[in-house]
């Protein structure tokens, strides 16, 4: 395996890590307005119980992205200037919805007050909702080609974004992550709260499966290859498994891995149906970006390789240690009061 | 306005808002990490408060650079194309390595101080914080590095194949003289914000609460704290400010012939301390005060006999070298900037002295004035610093990548060859986007600092909890929660 290929695979193994871990942040924050709701107690106090699942987990998650990103801008300059700004009005938005999740979620214990904090849920649920489905139709519409020119510019129409395509894979990834943060909660949770996350994730379980199912079928018949038929019966069987577990109220715990494994292996799916292509051209095959020809020199590779052997592995031993630290459930009635400052 | 002034814009406006909240957390992550290595050592709780108080404040400013600083990395690529394509394989390195090396720790140790002040050992969550106030000096090392390549390109070399520049040596560019050079000015131009900030709030609540017992116990100590901080950065920026434009005469002289207005060449020309003109020309500049021998110790720490290049002679230089075009930054931004960077630092500088002069032996100031004073010198680190990010990017222009003149010509890329091809109107989107977001954002972040600091350090975090082990208990004893 030569080097291009190496951070082909480096490149999937960063975003696979973002999703997976990621996931279950979006996931949560698109279900706080529903823990909220079918509380029958103090609605709020099972939205603090939901968010802090993730309290002290979400923000190094987040970092899997800009890594993966100057990942991509060091590995592969060719793939991050065409993509980037090809899709200008897609990560626009993306952008806008983290920011507001960053921003709400840190600041909304801040002030103990009802309204300052339902603006704050609406900055999590936009700042959830939108990046959830958003990635979804990034990576579809990455997969199914752009109209790359012989200059390596991209001038997007409307159907390269958005067709019957990139939208199901927009739902597929918000519904995926919108179960994923349930199996997630289910976990994390005791009492009420979890009763309501095994619930959603229940009644979810059909039509995520399906439409996950029908994204992954498409994705394959269209676009893949005879290696992404393992990633997408990885994803199909791990998805039946994290439904049957759930039905059955087989382990949290087993549940969440499976839907890990889902995750996982529909990133797997979508950067083994690109290979080798980085970006495909859908105007001339020859103008397609490439591992090879959008990449940087092996001696830029070289370096990367080294920092990443040497990082990837630490990063992964202190994030995984700080799960272990937080690996307690968390209860509504067992939150400690708002900190916050009254409003005044 | 065509789409590169509207790139130029967005990426001056979004720069400079994420470097009002960058500098306070390299500054006070290292400040909060001494507050509680002293509550720590000497389990004095006047410390604790002082870090729960200041955490809080670290916190609500840290959420923003965060957020912006998504923005910062995804704009080269959507915004800055041919930019990305032409230095890709040596600027994405160290961003990429800022995340590995730096970003990931500071988030993740962020995480368990935050909510770890009962789950971990008291000394093993004081490491959390200092490895979050190592961490974010490292990642300024990273962005730095990447930055000194656009100002003075080292370790690579133009490949005329592929017409790109190509990296061929981590080392050149980590050691980077201009960047070694940036990175201690920034590093003590984040200390002097940080520490006027923990000096200015503690002593307006000084005079405040002057009746208190906490006047002695905790504003005065950590007022005291934080004049030093100041007073040392100040005397810091000033040696590396130095250091830096003796460098920059050399090795981007048209950035420091604008800087002074210097229209033609000279030898030993004065220092231009005020000018009126347009500077749309720079014949029509007026220099009304001019002190001598300044400039020449400024290039080359001489007094006389130093031969300066003027912007004019530059220019028919550049042209003869790099083709027809303008290669003059916008003269009137860059001197002003560079004079608004070093003025603003007296006042930091002064209201520290005034401020241990005030404390000296033991004294409780109860001025009313000094109070006001305190509030009035809290923003001016901020503006010393986007002043000086706006001289030295600004400066540059028409460059993104200035030509190293000891170096590879041929690496050079000016800001109209490194835009994207966007149309005028969906940049002017984006632009409108991220402005009015920023300012609703900015102006909540200010009202949290100011309700927090008016608020000050609160009765319940008087007294620090004592470290609970896990336990086989299997809900969480939550401390804190969101």
């Amino acid at each position: 395996m030569g080097l291009a290929e190496l951070w082909f695979v480096l490149l999937a193994v960063l975003f696979v890590a973002f999703f997976v871990l990621e996931g279950f942040d979006f996931g949560v924050g698109m279900l706080m307005e529903f823990f909220g709701r079918a509380a029958k107690g103090d609605r709020e106090q099972h939205r603090r119980a939901a968010l802090n699942t993730i309290g002290p987990v979400w923000d190094g998650n987040e970092v899997w992205l800009i890594t993966a990103a100057g990942a991509m801008f060091a590995a592969f300059p060719g793939m991050y200037a065409t993509v980037f700004s090809g899709l200008y009005l897609p990560l626009l938005a993306i952008l806008f919805g983290m920011i507001l999740r960053v921003c709400a979620i840190e600041w909304r214990g801040k002030i103990d007050d009802p309204a300052w904090r339902s603006w704050a849920d609406v900055g999590i649920a936009v700042g959830s909702w939108l990046p959830a489905f958003l990635w979804g139709v990034v990576f579809a519409a990455l997969v199914r080609g752009l109209p790359v020119d012989a200059d390596k510019q991209i001038h997007l129409s409307f159907g390269d974004l958005l067709n019957a395509y990139t939208l199901l894979g927009g739902l597929a990834t918000a519904g995926l992550f919108l179960f994923y943060g349930a199996v997630f909660a289910a976990l994390k949770t005791e009492g009420a709260v979890r009763d309501d996350a095994v619930r959603f994730a229940a009644r979810s379980a059909l039509p995520v499966t399906a439409l996950v199912a029908a994204f992954g079928l498409w994705t394959q018949l269209a676009h893949g290859n005879d290696r992404t038929r393992v990633a997408l019966a990885v994803a199909v069987i791990a998805q039946l498994t994290a439904v049957m577990l759930v039905w059955s109220r087989g382990g949290d715990g087993w549940a969440f891995v499976s839907t890990m494994a889902v995750v996982a292996a529909v990133v797997v799916l979508l950067f083994g149906s690109l290979y080798p292509n980085l970006v495909p051209s859908t105007l001339n095959p020859q103008w397609s970006l490439t591992i090879y020809n959008a990449s940087s020199t092996p001696y830029t590779l070289k370096i990367m390789t080294w920092a990443a052997l040497i990082f990837a592995p630490l990063v992964m031993l202190y994030q995984g240690w700080t799960y272990w630290v937080f690996r307690q459930r968390i209860s509504a009635d067992r939150i400690p009061a708002s900190a916050g400052l009254s409003r005044r | 306005m065509d789409a590169l002034d509207v790139s130029r814009w967005q990426f001056g406006i979004t720069t400079v808002y994420h470097f009002i909240f960058v500098p306070l957390t390299i500054g006070l992550a290292p400040l909060i990490a001494v507050m509680q290595t002293v509550w720590v050592a000497t389990g004095n709780t006047a410390w604790y408060r002082l870090t729960r108080f200041f955490g809080k404040l670290f916190l609500i400013n840290f959420a923003l650079g965060v957020a912006t600083g998504i923005v910062q990395e995804f704009q080269f690529g959507m915004n800055w194309s041919e930019y990305s394509r032409f230095v890709g394989d040596v600027f994405g390195a160290p961003l990429a390595m800022e995340g590995l090396a730096a970003f990931f720790f500071e988030s993740t140790f962020l995480g368990l101080w935050i909510f770890g002040w009962t789950r971990l050992p008291r000394l093993v969550h004081l490491a959390c914080i200092w490895i979050v106030a190592v961490a974010v000096n490292m990642s300024a090392f990273f962005i730095i590095a990447a930055n000194s390549f656009m100002q003075h390109p080292v370790g690579a070399r133009y490949n005329p194949e592929t017409g790109r520049a190509e990296l061929t040596s981590i080392v050149a560019l980590f050691t980077n003289n201009t960047a070694i050079a940036a990175f201690y000015h920034a590093v003590a131009g984040a200390f002097l914000t940080a520490g006027t900030f923990v000096a200015g709030v503690c002593a307006w609540w000084m005079v405040r609460a002057r009746d208190s017992a906490e006047v002695r116990t905790m504003y005065r100590p950590a007022a005291i704290l934080g004049c030093l901080i100041t007073l040392v950065s100040a005397a810091a920026l000033f040696f590396t400010g130095d250091s830096q434009g003796k460098l920059m005469f050399k090795q981007q002289p048209m950035k420091m012939a604008s800087a002074e207005s210097l229209c033609h060449s000279e030898t030993d020309p004065d220092f231009s301390i005020l000018t009126v003109g347009t500077h749309n020309n720079c014949d029509s500049v007026t220099h009304l005060i001019e002190v001598p021998y300044v400039l020449p110790f400024l290039a080359e720490g001489k007094f006389d006999g130093v031969r300066l290049d003027g912007v004019k002679d530059l220019q028919e230089s550049h042209e003869q070298k790099f083709g027809p075009g303008d290669y003059r930054p916008n003269l009137f931004v860059t001197y002003w900037a560079f004079r608004a960077m070093i003025g603003l630092l007296a006042f930091p500088s002064l209201f520290a002295v005034v401020a241990l002069w005030l404390t000296r032996g033991g004294r409780v100031p109860q001025q009313r004035w000094f109070s006001w004073l305190a509030l009035l010198t809290l923003p001016t680190p901020f503006l010393a610093n986007s002043a000086g990010w706006v001289f030295t990017e600004m400066g540059r222009q028409p460059w993104v990548v200035v030509p190293n003149p000891t170096g590879d010509q041929m690496i050079r890329l000016t800001v109209a060859d490194g835009v994207s091809g966007h149309s005028a109107g969906m940049v002017v989107t984006s632009l409108v986007t991220f402005t009015a977001l920023y300012a609703v954002l900015a102006v909540v972040w200010f009202w949290l600092l100011r309700r927090y600091v008016v608020e000050g350090p609160l009765e319940h975090d008087s007294e620090p909890a004592p470290p609970v082990p896990p336990g086989d208990d299997d809900v969480a004893p939550l401390s804190f929660a969101y």
